[in-house]
């Protein structure tokens, strides 16, 4: 183990990966000075400008180009900086990366990484601060992942590189600074595996992304007052571990699905009607979703704590499902 | 058939091919034998022709909803592109693409597109996929005259000026975006100067002359293959149906598609080799051939078989791959 930021954790595993196969690359506004976030240091002075390419501020066209890169049989890596800015690229990702596969009838496969750094960064207001990665999983054609350490942003990002699916990988930006354990040696993550980050038997906590601290704090505080919180950390969104969510409300019967993003038509939704689905009604006594109320995300700070996830708040949720 | 008069027809013969596969696509159409849409390409014939023409196996292309003269001109096979209109198993993606998305990537035909200039941040892509490659292949961007409108073109530009990528720009401009005269929704001096003002130089020719396209599209191949730069090819053409089968183009100005049939690109090609010794005999052989392979093509789709339904389940995506249900 060493310790490490998430921004050291993906500088490292982006290098790793450069220098297995030479037909990755990175595309993407700033990366040849490190990207926004430091996520991509050192890469252009080990791999230079043929494969660390900066680009002009022209989205639809770093995503475009990296599925045309792709088509002639290179593995980019699409930056899009922040997740917001993805709007200008939607026609890229969304009728051409996700369904060149399907509507070519096979004859091609989009092998992309796109990777949004996404989720609240305090005082970044409504179109710097969006949550949105429910969108895509609505989106066939594309594996998303949402990791929420360190080690497994690592991980994802080797998996996405290897991946034959275009993959959408939301890095959690509030993070990028946060010091972690990660392996000496990271292995690709699988998608669709979830992590079990604490044991328990009262209750099944679901999370992803950068809401797991506020979980796990809650879930501490719940242990101090007796109450066993299992908390699974899903990792991956689209394929999602149906069966270990199952698995584990089978035996809490209860859960609660905390989330950064809107509850209205959040994945966490998604989360709660398969359960339910698959445990049965008599399996599942209680349920709740915990989210930001559907409104954009607010500058003025005692604003914005409206839209973010403490754990105050997954506390007072547990409370309710436990009442 | 003289050695001379070789490439002249065989150019006639690729018009001509593109021509009778969307008539007889089109008389399908028109009585229910396919749904959807079908973008006729008929008066813009000479442009694919000319253009693929002067391309190799290895180069790639990147089309529009516009798109069957850039399949068959690129040299995909007939038959699945027919088969593919008719949304059958054995269509060249299967039946699951349609008019709209056919492909051959064994031919480097990269696609035909839904979106409007979609096609131009893919074709740079792609160039700059194959630079990183080693490759020494080009890429052939086709769009319309609308698509300079949007966003993606520019950028495309600008892309592939400044990463000094191998992309040939191909404007069809045919009058029209959709239902609307493209002059009356673009201000300043057109594509041309578009690309111009981006530092990509270029030429702006009469679309409709398909030995003058195979020509500076020769010049502009070989200009991008030697300096691995982009150049760009503006050819003025003239659609002759309606944006879709079913548009009956109600909005065209009076006497304009007569005008614009006196300049039909294969009546053009046809006189021409005719003024040069070639016998009418030798055009109406070729314009045989074509219509026979065309309709075999057609009463192949007829017969073929739809896909299983288990079909619409596959080349989704490997992990979280839907199931069939």
């Amino acid at each position: 183990m060493a310790l490490m930021s998430f921004a050291e954790a993906s500088s490292r595993a982006m290098a790793e990966e450069m220098r297995r196969d030479r037909t990755v690359w990175l595309l993407g506004e700033d990366v040849r000075h490190g990207g926004v976030f430091a996520q991509y240091k050192g890469l252009m002075d080990e791999f230079g400008p043929s494969r660390v390419v900066d680009t002009p501020i022209a989205e639809a066209t770093i995503m475009g180009a990296g599925l045309g890169a792709a088509l002639v049989g290179t593995r980019p890596v699409i930056e899009m900086r922040i997740a917001d800015f993805v709007m200008p690229a939607m026609d890229e990702l969304v009728n051409q990366i996700a369904k060149a596969r399907y509507m070519f009838g096979g004859q091609a496969r989009a092998a992309v990484v796109v990777r949004m750094p996404h989720g609240l960064l305090k005082g970044s207001a409504a179109q710097h601060s969006q949550t949105i990665e429910n969108w895509f999983v609505n989106l066939p054609g594309v594996v998303v992942v949402a990791p929420a350490t360190a080690a497994d942003l690592a991980g994802a990002i080797k998996a996405a590189i290897r991946s034959d699916d275009p993959v959408i990988l939301f890095d959690p930006k509030s993070h990028w600074k946060t010091v972690e354990d990660v392996p000496e040696t990271v292995e690709p993550i699988t998608f669709g595996k979830a992590a079990r980050r604490r044991e328990g038997t009262d209750a099944t906590l679901v999370t992803w992304s950068q809401a797991l601290p506020a979980v796990l704090a809650a879930a501490d505080a719940a242990a101090e007052r007796g109450r066993s919180i299992e908390v699974i950390d899903l990792v991956s969104l689209w394929p999602w571990d149906r069966e270990a969510v199952a698995a584990s409300v089978r035996k809490t019967g209860r859960l609660l699905i905390a989330q950064e993003g809107g509850v209205d038509g959040g994945f966490g939704s998604e989360v709660l009607a398969t359960t339910l689905e698959t445990v049965g009604p008599a399996r599942l006594k209680a349920a709740r979703r915990l989210g930001a109320p559907r409104i954009p995300v607010p500058f003025s700070p005692p604003l914005e704590a409206l839209v973010t996830l403490t754990p105050e708040r997954v506390t007072a949720a547990l409370d309710a499902l436990m009442a | 058939m003289s050695g001379n008069h070789d490439r002249g027809l065989a150019l006639y013969r690729t018009m001509r091919r593109i021509r009778v596969f969307e008539e007889v696509a089109l008389e399908a159409y028109r009585n229910g034998e396919f749904p959807g849409f079908l973008h006729s390409s008929i008066g813009q014939e000479a442009i694919p022709a000319g253009v693929c023409a002067n391309l190799g196996a290895e180069d790639r292309l990147t089309s529009t909803h516009r798109g069957h003269g850039h399949g068959l001109a690129k040299g995909a096979a007939v038959d699945p592109m027919m088969a593919e209109l008719y949304g059958r198993a054995t269509g060249a993606c299967g039946g699951k693409g349609g008019s709209m998305h056919i492909a051959d990537f064994s031919v480097g035909m990269l696609g035909a597109n839904g979106i409007v200039s979609g096609g131009l941040p893919i074709a740079v892509g792609a160039a700059q996929g194959l630079k990183l490659l080693g490759s020494h292949a080009i890429v052939a961007c086709f769009f319309g005259d609308g698509a300079t409108n949007r966003g993606p073109f520019l950028e495309a530009l600008n892309w592939a000026a400044l990463y000094q990528l191998p992309v040939l720009f191909v404007c069809e401009d045919n009058t029209f975006s959709a239902f609307t005269y493209t002059a009356g929704t673009t201000a300043g001096a057109g594509p041309l100067a578009r690309a111009q003002a981006c530092g990509i130089d270029g030429v702006s020719i009469d679309g409709n002359d398909v030995a003058l396209v195979d020509e500076t599209a020769r010049r502009l191949v070989d200009e991008v293959r030697a300096s691995g730069r982009p150049a760009f090819l503006h050819a003025r053409t003239y659609r002759w149906f309606g944006h879709t089968a079913t548009d009956m183009a109600a909005y065209r100005r009076p006497s304009e598609l007569d005008e614009a049939k006196k300049r039909d690109p294969l009546v053009v090609q046809a006189q021409r080799l005719t003024g040069e010794g070639v016998s009418p005999a030798t055009l109406a052989a070729i314009d045989a051939e074509v219509d026979a392979e065309m309709i075999r093509a057609r009463d192949l789709a007829r017969e073929a078989p739809f896909p299983p339904l288990s079909a619409a389940f596959t080349d989704v995506q490997d992990a979280g791959a839907p199931t069939w249900r």
